[in-house]
């Protein structure tokens, strides 16, 4: 049973942290993408580890969440895998700016019993089963890509985000890309209408529909699939080959774009050209005003987003996330000291 | 005598004025919902109300899959509450023994206490797999039909309002047991002293007791269509209009839960907002006939079910 | 006995079957829905889950402490708010019942008592959020209080209009003015069964999610700053219970057991004390 002092450990637990609720802590709140949430969430917790009085609280509600929020003002910080639209920087009071964080990939997950090989997949499969063109797993299109794998006749269902993502936007821009149809009928954007399918809430809400309805098919980022031990598929690249996406391969859809980074930094991966390159790759931005209200606040977040873009950069890779360019991180180095903090 | 007549009129002033905040919040709901939507309704009007299409991208927004969702969950939940509810107003209130009565008007209203977020949590781990698995079970020439067509996801309308209808049956049952409480003894000694069976007896008493009963339904209704966690967890968050019960569909609470903190533009939001409109007003309209129901079944049996109100009135969580 | 009679008999007893049935049918979800709160959630309710902080996403371990501090911190902002309110309401409907005034109030309370949750939620960010752009555990307190004041109101109008009036007419025949004989009198007969309606009311609120998911947000760390987003037991079991991750499912399964535990004791709480003061008011 709980001994007497364990229990005395424990009060004197829940008393100090009460105090330390009340002690002077910088405490600041963000809010956005569930796409890089699991790095995100490992970085705010090692940087309180290391600045005890920091504490950066980030709520994963979706990219479209993260761009109503900072508009609205309401938190400090956005976070977002699709980059704001001419007409939402518009609307903001002031000045964003976009730094990308780390790099990450979109991939296709699914649930069909009796299949554990990686399944092939490509753009124009996946647009037309999106679509709702392509209802069956056994469909020719998909046993083309698949030769000599037995799959059977389950109905697909489709899962999606219920909520704006960035995610979505990935996926929708890869999509668009390699389906004139998709682009027409469903378009680009955080939040779109789909023809078909299950909404879950944040990456986290389709991994637990694939995961718990067989027959299903959905998209995820893909430490998603890894934590979940959910079965995810290779896409199609621009060269052919079929992709899985890896730190190396996610590395290389950004060598263009890294050589050619528009100032702003807002930039579209998806579909690169190239050997060894995952079609489904993408940037993901941290939100900040240019002119914040709360200097002190600004001082933190920068000296954080520092550390990020160097020392956070190593727990890329074991969370499936591939570190950013050093290019890229050079160019936001100097861009940061745009961000006023006093 | 004076200081005591100006020190009653100060009471009554000072509770008047501070028990008028109590209007002042209800009025300044009415006045936050509309103004915030006002963009959407100067937008779409009328079309609102009868557009399907919820298109974010293109901005074209509207609100009949979510109401479609709302009314047809609510209403199977009815369906399936309403006779189970009854059944047990009347067990507790003539059929039950005297030992019996208190433990299970205890156990009804815990059904009620159950915060929205367990159901939900319950409705996606246990109720959900068992749904699917009996929607695969259905023999294929079921599965032809419109309600019943689609793959069995689990994931749901059927699912929605089963959890819907356990949650509304302790309100309807509740206000039943209580306005059957106030049929007059003499209505029932009557019919039994005229060779009526139990049955016959309870029918006639239920027959009294229409009006209230009714009212009470109408009042489980009215849960059922604000209810959120629970339903959104389950029925599939998909704005579609089907008659199938294996349709993921969408509801208007569901969708303002989901969409609201990430509504990206000021167009997005006030359609969200003007959803919660159609709902505030959908709801007044429900709860206000279902309190007239009750308040004039009191009236004509001299009884007011007044006990029923505290547990019974409805949170929609 | 004529087939006629027997055909009656017949129909009476299943009638009679059916509203057991009834019973039964209600009663096995209850018993499905604690059987499973408690199985799956007993395991998770260990010292870590009331003392730790949730860890970062993926890493198993972690506690719900700042959740559960987080709610009863917003359960007590919105008594604060609601109580008074709530409290003043039902005096004046009680005290001057037949009022157009009293009339408006019932309605007004039994109005706001229907109003979704959501809708209130949406209110309360318009009103709490928006204006001082910021997320905080006031605004979540804000949004429970309203929802608790229709029914502190109507509770305590009830239990006032339940005082025998010889005490109120007692009280102003020896010559107290209507504030006196109410607050010294009336009201403290009828504090116990307002008290019992306020923790009832205390233990429903404390089990609503949607009104909080855009007013107190939510808070990975441990706060007790009221301007601040805060962490609640429900938006976390939601959070948990639609994630991916097995661990966060078991933890969502130990809030909810948290949950209903609270709801289970407040009610029996509640019956325990309307038994006593019935028997009270019986002698009396």
């Amino acid at each position: 049973m709980v001994s007497f002092s364990s229990k005395l450990a424990a009060a004197t637990t829940v008393a100090a942290l009460f105090v330390a609720g009340l002690a002077a802590q910088t405490q600041i709140n963000g809010a956005g993408a569930t796409f890089p949430y699991p790095i995100y969430s490992k970085w705010f917790a090692e940087y309180n580890k290391l600045h005890s009085n920091v504490q950066i609280n980030y709520q994963s509600i979706g990219s479209g969440g993260g761009i109503r929020q900072i508009t609205n003002q309401t938190v400090f910080f956005g976070a977002t895998d699709g980059p704001m639209t001419p007409d939402q920087m518009q609307s903001a009071p002031g000045k964003i700016l976009h730094f990308p964080t780390v790099l990450g990939a979109v991939v296709p997950i699914y649930n069909l019993p009796g299949v554990t090989a990686d399944l092939h997949f490509s753009g124009q499969v996946l647009a037309d089963i999106f679509l709702g063109k392509i209802t069956k797993w056994n469909d020719a299109a998909i046993g083309k890509l698949n030769p000599g794998v037995n799959i059977p006749g389950t109905d697909i269902t489709v899962a999606h985000r219920a909520d704006g993502s960035g995610t979505t936007y990935i996926w929708v821009d890869f999509l668009s890309k390699t389906s004139a149809e998709f682009k027409a009928k469903v378009g680009v954007n955080t939040s779109v209408n789909w023809p078909t399918g299950v909404g879950g809430r944040g990456n986290e809400g389709v991994a637990g529909l694939v995961k718990q309805t067989p027959g299903s098919l959905g998209y995820v980022e893909l430490i998603y699939a890894l934590q979940n031990k959910i079965n995810s598929g290779t896409v199609q690249n621009m060269a052919g080959e079929n992709a899985k996406a890896t730190v190396e391969s996610v590395t290389a859809a950004a060598a263009e774009a890294a050589k050619q980074m528009p100032p702003d930094f807002r930039v579209s991966i998806t579909n690169a050209p190239g050997k060894g390159v995952y079609p489904v790759s993408s940037f993901t931005w941290l939100l900040l005003y240019e002119n914040p209200k709360d200097k002190a606040q600004s001082k933190v977040m920068v000296e954080f987003l520092k550390w990020a873009l160097t020392d956070g950069q190593k727990y890329c890779a074991e969370l499936g996330y591939a570190p950013l360019p050093e290019e890229v991180v050079k160019l936001e180095m100097a861009a940061i000291a745009k961000v006023k903090i006093s | 005598m004076g200081k005591g007549r100006s020190g009653d009129f100060g009471f009554r002033l000072s509770t008047g004025a501070f028990a008028s905040l109590l209007l002042l919040i209800v009025g300044a709901i009415a006045f936050v919902l509309i103004e915030d939507a006002w963009l959407s309704i100067q937008k779409f009007g009328l079309s609102f109300w009868r557009t399907q299409v919820w298109d974010p991208v293109s901005g074209d927004f509207g609100a009949l899959p979510f109401i479609w969702g709302t009314l047809y969950s609510s209403v199977l939940a009815l369906m399936i509450a309403t006779p189970i509810a009854i059944g047990i107003a009347v067990f507790i209130s003539e059929l039950s023994p005297a030992w019996l009565r208190q433990p299970l008007v205890f156990l009804t209203e815990l059904l009620a206490a159950i915060p929205s977020i367990v159901y939900g949590l319950w409705g996606i781990f246990v109720l959900v797999p068992a749904v699917r698995w009996a929607e695969s079970g259905l023999p294929s020439i079921i599965r032809q039909l419109p309600f019943f067509s689609g793959p069995p996801l689990g994931l749901g309308m059927l699912s929605a309002a089963l959890v819907l209808a356990i949650m509304v049956i302790p309100f309807t049952s509740s206000i039943a047991r209580e306005v059957l409480k106030s049929v007059p003894a003499a209505q029932r000694e009557g019919a039994y002293a005229l060779g009526a069976t139990r049955f016959e007896a309870i029918r006639a008493a239920l027959f009294y007791a229409r009006t209230g009963i009714i009212g009470g339904v109408m009042l489980g209704f009215g849960r059922a269509l604000g209810e959120t966690m629970a339903v959104t967890m389950v029925i599939g968050n998909n704005p579609r209009i089907s008659l199938s019960l294996f349709a993921p569909q969408y509801t208007m609470a569901a969708v303002i839960a989901n969409e609201f903190t990430e509504a990206a533009d000021e167009l997005y939001l006030s359609a969200l907002v003007e959803i919660g409109l159609v709902l505030f007003i959908i709801t007044l309209f429900v709860n206000s006939l279902s309190r007239l129901l009750i308040w004039s079944m009191a009236r004509t049996s001299g009884a007011a079910p007044s006990d029923a109100q505290p547990e019974a009135e409805p949170v929609a969580a | 006995m004529t087939t006629s009679a027997a055909r009656r008999k017949l129909l009476s007893s299943l009638f009679v079957a059916f509203c057991g049935s009834a019973v039964l049918i209600a009663l096995l979800p209850l018993a499905l829905i604690l059987f499973f709160v408690i199985s799956q959630g007993i395991f998770a309710l260990n010292l870590e889950f009331f003392t730790r902080m949730p860890q970062p996403v993926g890493e198993p371990g972690g506690g719900m402490a700042n959740a559960i501090v987080g709610t009863l911190i917003l359960v007590g902002l919105a008594a604060l708010m609601s109580v008074p309110i709530g409290v003043v309401s039902g005096i004046y409907m009680s005290e001057y019942s037949g009022t157009r005034m009293a009339s408006a109030l019932r309605f007004a309370a039994d109005t706001l008592n229907g109003v979704p949750s959501i809708v209130i939620g949406v209110f309360a960010y318009g009103v709490a959020v928006l204006p001082f752009k910021q997320f905080s555990a006031l605004a979540g307190g804000f949004a429970l209080g309203v929802m608790m004041i229709p029914i502190v109101a109507r509770t305590t109008e009830e239990l006032l209009l339940l005082v025998p009036g010889s005490l109120r007419e007692g009280a102003l025949a020896l010559g107290a003015t209507r504030a006196r004989a109410v607050f010294s009198v009336v009201l403290p007969a009828a504090l116990p069964g307002i008290v019992t309606g306020v923790v009832l009311a205390l233990a429903r609120i404390a089990g609503e999610t949607a009104p909080l998911l855009f007013t107190a947000f939510n808070n990975r760390f441990f706060t007790t700053r009221l301007t601040q987003p805060i962490s609640s037991l429900t938006v976390q079991v939601f959070t948990y219970a639609i994630s991916p991750y097995e661990d966060w499912h078991r933890q969502a399964w130990a809030g909810a057991l948290v949950l209903v535990l609270i709801v289970l004791l407040c009610s029996l709480a509640a019956r325990f004390a309307t038994r006593r003061l019935e028997r009270m008011h019986a002698r009396a």
